[in-house]
């Protein structure tokens, strides 16, 4: 019966661990969003800390590649005065043919605090979250196509930076949802703050057929999707995913879906562009678009940094 | 052995019977039905007193794990697991290690089964050699030595040449094939396709992974006239396939499982992999059909689709974690539970567990079979004895099975089996704890 309760939350409602967007309050996410605005000035100093995490150990464990995130994670948490631990899972434990469970029961025992956890298959940080002692909080930094919360909480930390208020806004998510854990949390995140319309726009094999009952209009025409939208997320077009049948080619891709300064002029004048990278410019999305006057790429990345500050102090205060 | 059971009620469905009375055992047989033959003196009295005294169930789909994943049951546990649960004969999958595509793998279990003096173990063989639906296996040779029919277990026949050959041949020997209805490339996802596949961001099998393999084995059967079984259907299209092509003359039977009778997709909650299963969970109007079906009779059988999986295989990752649950406690309760809420007459709830699964059975093995899933005077003493009235708890851990993984967990149920007989012996019993 365990796995039917909310397992990010104890018995109060608050949250110990980060798992997914989903089934969090407006409040929880509120909350995250406010303590990140605190800590977006931490980076201003010139002592870039404070002492919320003092004495605890981090570990980083990324049983699939990334460098980004991973590298915020480090960031946030070493700002946070937090002791980081980052392990190349990839290239010890799993391929000793440790399984998952017992990697996190040695780490456990290495005295951890936190786990910052990615992992191709969707719900492994469930997995972990079940079995790690009370006093130890997971955060799912990505899992299969299910989740990636802090990007989904950043995305809307953006959001509220540029646009200030969701009640009125359109946003249009672009490009391989089917496979996207960043498109299903930012639709968590922004449906639960209350976003007046969010949009996914992609080929039929790229968004799958069951996924307007999360909250979302789907679009096939990119046209239709971006018109009077205010902020436009694209989404990686992921190169391993291209091998199978579900696009005829890249270029294809772009022929259609890929953001162009003219396709952008469908979308509101003051329509801001985000994209979780890593970009690939010409796949889902023109350099002049990357490096134009609407897109807020680069400033994704440090909110990135405050968010994650904010979950993990905010996790790492409350108990099971 | 003289058995008397007295004070209970007697229900049979196969000869529609619903009344109380005594029933006399001797020598393995059953000697009397309601009332005493003259002069019967019982060795052993059970004193069923507000028990149901049944056919002992007769589940068509239990995985037993021998030869080859003892790690994840025994012959031992899981018979002994069937007599708990008021199972006194079974339906063993070819999907071993190897895989019963030999007479001598299947001869051994079958010694080993019966020597273990527990329920009774209808091996079913592998309609392709390995599973690997390339050749054809000895199906005559697998027959002699005990095969009721012939599966591929969970792996599709892909080629459809192949399939055709083995329908064929099975055909000319009037050879029942048991088949699951999934297609090999639809059906490579985690969970069902749906509103929860996509949120949870699992990969999705659709219906129509079921409904086209339906639609090609429907065809090839039009060419070649077999029997086929469809083993556990999981979907409201598919069922409606099976009608159609069953008042077309089709000679089809079916079964479903408890787990697609009871639950939906729902209840992977948050990646609860106690419910990976397949087939997968689909929604609740494909569960409402199927329970509908099934009252109707156009799902012949209610199976447990036991599959105990070991903890290491289930402590991973939805979908990494292998599929399956334990069930050969739970037949007889979830059929009940699932009566008890369509108000059905226990007769007819029953049914589906014992004199309907039995007359598919006996399809494949005829002489093996007489008595199975009823209870009738000079016939095989196969009895469960229950107690309709006690409900339980479902608590993994004390299964007697090795896999304590069920979806089911927590679940109150109702009905507990006091008694069990195998040929007239008792086999479960408060001295059996």
């Amino acid at each position: 019966m365990l796995a039917k309760h909310n397992p990010q939350l104890n018995r109060h409602g608050e949250l110990i661990h980060l798992l997914s967007v989903e089934g969090l309050s407006r409040d929880i996410l509120t909350h995250i969003l406010d303590t990140a605005t605190r800590f977006v000035s931490v980076s201003d100093r010139d002592i870039k800390k404070v002492p919320l995490l003092r004495g605890k150990t981090l570990f980083n464990l990324f049983f699939e590649n990334s460098t980004r995130t991973r590298t915020t994670f480090e960031i946030a948490a070493t700002r946070l005065s937090a002791d980081v631990i980052n392990l190349d899972i990839a290239r010890s434990s799993a391929s000793k043919g440790e399984s998952l469970l017992d990697t996190i029961a040695n780490l456990s025992a290495m005295a951890a605090d936190l786990f910052v956890v990615r992992h191709s298959e969707s719900g492994a940080p469930h997995l972990i979250a079940r079995h790690v002692a009370p006093h130890v909080h997971v955060i799912n930094a990505g899992d299969g196509r299910h989740a990636h919360p802090t990007q989904g909480l950043l995305d809307a930390y953006t959001i509220r930076h540029y646009k200030k208020n969701f009640s009125d806004l359109t946003v249009a998510i672009v490009g391989d949802v089917l496979h996207s854990r960043v498109a299903r949390s930012d639709i968590h995140a922004l449906t639960t703050l209350g976003c007046a319309e969010v949009r996914v726009v992609g080929p039929r094999t790229l968004v799958p057929a069951d996924i307007a009952p999360l909250g979302v209009r789907v679009f096939h025409d990119l046209k239709q999707g971006l018109t009077d939208c205010d902020v436009v997320i694209m989404l990686r077009l992921q190169n391993e995913r291209m091998n199978g049948a579900l696009l005829p080619s890249t270029s294809e891709f772009f022929k259609s879906y890929g953001l162009t300064p003219e396709r952008l002029l469908w979308a509101k004048p003051d329509a801001i562009v985000m994209h979780p990278g890593p970009i690939n410019r010409g796949v889902e999305i023109d350099s002049a678009v990357v490096d134009g006057a609407q897109s807020v790429i680069l400033p994704q990345v440090g909110f990135g940094i405050a968010v994650r500050m904010a979950v993990m102090g905010i996790v790492a205060g409350n108990d099971a | 052995m003289r058995i008397l059971i007295k004070n209970g009620r007697i229900i049979d469905p196969a000869s529609g019977w619903d009344r109380p009375g005594p029933l006399a055992i001797a020598h393995g047989c059953i000697v009397g039905r309601g009332q005493l033959p003259d002069g019967f003196e019982p060795q052993q009295v059970i004193d069923a007193s507000g028990c149901w005294v049944i056919p002992g169930l007769v589940d068509l789909a239990a995985r037993l794990r021998e030869p080859g994943c003892e790690h994840q049951g025994m012959l031992a546990s899981e018979l002994a697991a069937a007599v708990a649960g008021g199972v006194t004969s079974l339906v063993c999958l070819p999907d071993t290690d190897p895989a019963l595509d030999e007479p001598g793998p299947v001869e051994m279990l079958r010694f080993r089964a019966q020597n273990l003096h527990q329920a009774r173990v209808f091996p079913l063989g592998a309609l392709t050699r390995g599973l690997q639906g390339e050749n054809l296996t000895d199906m005559v040779a697998l027959h002699q030595a005990g095969c009721i029919g012939f599966s591929q277990a969970e792996h599709a026949v892909t080629n459809t040449q192949v399939l055709y050959r083995a329908l064929q041949y099975a055909a000319t020997f009037d050879y029942p094939v048991w088949l699951r209805a999934q297609d090999a490339f639809l059906g490579t996802g985690i969970a069902a396709s749906g509103a929860l596949a996509t949120r949870l961001g699992l990969s999705g099998v659709p219906v129509a992974a079921e409904t086209i393999a339906l639609h090609t084995l429907f065809e090839l059967m039009r060419l070649t006239g077999g029997a086929v079984h469809i083993c556990r259907l999981s979907s409201a299209q598919g069922l409606q396939l099976l009608r159609q092509a069953r008042a077309q003359g089709l000679r089809i039977s079916c079964d479903v499982s408890i787990n697609s009778l009871h639950l939906t997709d729902a209840d992977i909650a948050y990646f609860d992999s106690s419910a990976r299963l397949n087939p997968p969970l689909r929604q609740q109007r494909d569960r409402d059909a199927l329970r509908e079906g099934l009252a109707d009779g156009s799902i012949n059988a209610l199976v447990s689709d036991h599959t105990p999986v070991d903890a290491n295989a289930k402590a991973l990752p939805f979908g990494q974690a292998e599929p399956g649950a334990s069930g050969l406690e739970l037949l007889l309760s979830l059929a009940l539970k699932w009566g008890q809420e369509r108000g059905l007459e226990p007769l007819q709830t029953l049914a589906t567990v014992t004199s309907a699964p039995a007359h598919i059975l006996s399809m494949g093995a005829p002489s093996r079979l007489a008595g199975c899933g009823r209870l009738q005077v000079n016939e095989v003493a196969d009895v469960c004895v229950f107690d309709p009235h006690t409900s339980w708890t479902v608590q993994p851990a004390q299964l007697r099975s090795q896999g304590k993984h069920t979806p089911f967990n927590g679940y109150e149920l109702p009905g507990r089996v006091r008694w069990t007989l195998v040929n007239g012996q008792l086999r479960f019993g408060p001295a059996h704890p």
